[in-house]
């Protein structure tokens, strides 16, 4: 699948602005989250402005941004609708919860419970999300139970280590925040190995012969194709990335997403609290780019149906 | 609404195509495309028609394909459009209603006026039936020529999709899959028509027919060594009488 940069953007970025503002809602929750003005107003202003910025950025790739207050019609079917209301949904507990917690500086009672529901809107549009990839049929490379769970720790892996770097700013530290950021990257590490290790070894339920029912009469291969030049199907979805650059590319979206997040967030613990920030930031923005990369990767190593009419043998 | 009706009608209309006897002319393709740049999803924009490099929207595309090897191996021509799903996820992926499967024949179609050309029912559709219009901005694909098949103003005969009707080799049939009685359902049952992709589930209205077995061996063609008598020996009648006549 051609690997839309809006599209990579939009679920890299507003996924980690999910995962902050459901920290931030779960952390209130258990009543540890500080009611420092300061914190709140930078955790908000990330949160918030990442899911802003991913949303806008994921209309830039549609033919007709000015119509796109309709996709919020079709829930009761289409997943893609689905997670625009959930997101547009979500703004509301995560406005009432900054109310409470930038402009009252509370973070308990009702506040708290905003904070709950904010978290279950957040949660509830990653999830809105991955249904979009995982429901795609004919692309058996999103098409499987491993797509959910990576989105999700994925999200909530970046939300975690960005709500520590802006802790770090204002001088707190948290160690059970500390402990959530290395089990969601131990976590994230092996789901996406996992999801790897899965389109590498399983094997394609559709090929050139039965996409054309001609697979009893033997091997079926492209001898003519219908037309000289690349067509709107070839251009979106017949984007192929050679096997070793994949092997390359994975390798350094494990060292960016998982590996250096990790060293990084445990050489801050180690650091007088001066020097931490500069460690819990280096932490999350490394983690960014890697997960940018990995879902690059999502998108390139996809395979769509369509492609055995053009001259794949599996897809 | 892209969520599927609930009720449909038994009439399913769509296509069933001959495999066996389709050359590959792609003049299906071309009247197609002449009919359709004036039809409902018209234009059928093509970007730089005449460079190096053009690039245009097409309802029909087709491929040519080799099966098998050696002496048992051949051609086959495979015009490739939309299958009208019986279970066609292109619509229920839709976010705005703009797709939708008609209760009335099945027949699935975009208004194109609610369309944000966000594309993703392209990637729900398994056999490249859908085609992004770049200049329009929405998403395009075969109507089965609904402008043509309940058209008062055309003959009779002339209504039936373009694909059908330009098909010089009778390739392509038209008609209603719903009904077991219809000539294209006779057709599908007796030479063993079947769906593209039968393990994605999309349930494809449309049928293709299967290239015919084909003969290794010639008949043994050859002529006799020997003349059968115009006349059995020993025969009754007028003949047999002028043969015994000029035997003797």
């Amino acid at each position: 699948m051609h690997p839309a940069l809006s599209v990579i953007v939009f679920t890299t970025v507003s996924g980690a602005g999910y995962g902050l503002l459901a920290w931030v809602g779960v952390w209130a929750v258990a009543g540890w989250l500080p009611a420092d003005r300061g914190l709140a107003a930078a955790s908000l202003a990330l949160s918030l402005g990442a899911i802003t910025a991913g949303l806008l950025s994921s209309t830039l790739h549609l033919g007709h941004p000015e119509r796109s207050w309709r996709a919020f019609s079709q829930w009761r079917s289409s997943w893609l609708s689905r997670e625009g209301v959930s997101s547009i949904a979500t703004y509301a507990p995560a406005l009432l919860f900054a109310v409470g917690w930038l402009g009252i500086g509370s973070t308990g009672g009702i506040w708290a419970l905003f904070g709950a529901i904010s978290a279950v809107g957040a949660v509830a549009t990653v999830v809105c999300t991955a249904f979009i990839y995982q429901s795609l049929k004919p692309i058996q490379r999103w098409s499987n139970g491993w797509v959910l769970p990576n989105y999700l720790v994925l999200s909530a892996m970046t939300g975690v280590l960005w709500l520590i770097a802006i802790m770090s700013l204002f001088g707190m530290t948290d160690g059970f925040l500390a402990l959530a950021a290395f089990l969601c990257i131990a976590l994230a590490a092996v789901l996406k190995i996992q999801y790897w290790r899965f389109i590498d070894r399983t094997a394609s339920r559709s090929d050139a012969g039965s996409a054309t029912g001609l697979g009893a009469l033997g091997r079926v291969r492209l001898f003519e194709a219908p037309h000289t030049s690349e067509n709107y199907l070839m251009k979106e979805m017949g984007f192929r990335i050679a096997r070793k650059h994949a092997a390359k590319l994975r390798m350094i979206a494990l060292v960016a997403a998982f590996f250096l997040p990790l060293l990084l967030t445990l050489a801050g613990l180690l650091m007088p609290t001066a020097l931490v920030a500069p460690f819990t930031f280096a932490a999350a923005l490394i983690a960014i780019l890697g997960v940018l990369i990995e879902r690059w990767l999502f998108f390139a190593e996809a395979k769509h149906t369509v492609t055995l009419y053009y001259g794949a043998e599996r897809a | 609404m892209t969520s599927l009706p609930t009720h449909l009608e038994p009439k399913r209309l769509g296509l069933v195509i001959d495999l066996d006897i389709c050359v590959g002319c792609h003049a299906c393709a071309v009247n197609c495309k002449q009919w359709n740049s004036g039809g409902v999803a018209a234009p059928l924009t093509d970007l730089e028609p005449y460079g190096p490099d053009p690039l245009g929207v097409w309802f029909n595309r087709v491929h040519t394909f080799e099966v098998g090897e050696g002496e048992t191996g051949r051609t086959v021509h495979f015009p490739r459009s939309c299958l009208h799903c019986a279970e066609p996820d292109c619509v229920t992926v839709c976010p705005t209603g703009a797709s939708y499967k008609r209760v009335e024949d099945g027949i699935v179609l975009v208004d194109e006026d609610l369309c944000i050309g966000c594309k993703l029912c392209s990637w729900a559709c398994p056999y490249g039936a859908r085609e992004y219009d770049y200049d329009a901005g929405v998403m395009k694909k075969c109507t089965l020529c609904i402008d043509r098949i309940y058209n008062d103003t055309l003959e009779e005969a002339s209504r039936v999709p373009a694909c059908v009707s330009t098909c010089p080799a009778s390739a392509r049939h038209f008609g209603d899959l719903g009904d077991p009685g219809s000539a294209i359902s006779t057709l599908v049952r007796e030479r063993g028509g079947y769906d593209l992709m039968p393990e994605l589930g999309y349930a494809p209205t449309n049928k293709y027919l299967p290239p015919r077995p084909r003969r290794t061996a010639a008949r043994d063609v050859r002529a006799s060594t020997e003349l059968t008598p115009a006349v059995a020996a020993g025969g009754g009648g007028f003949l047999a009488w002028v043969d015994r006549l000029l035997s003797g």
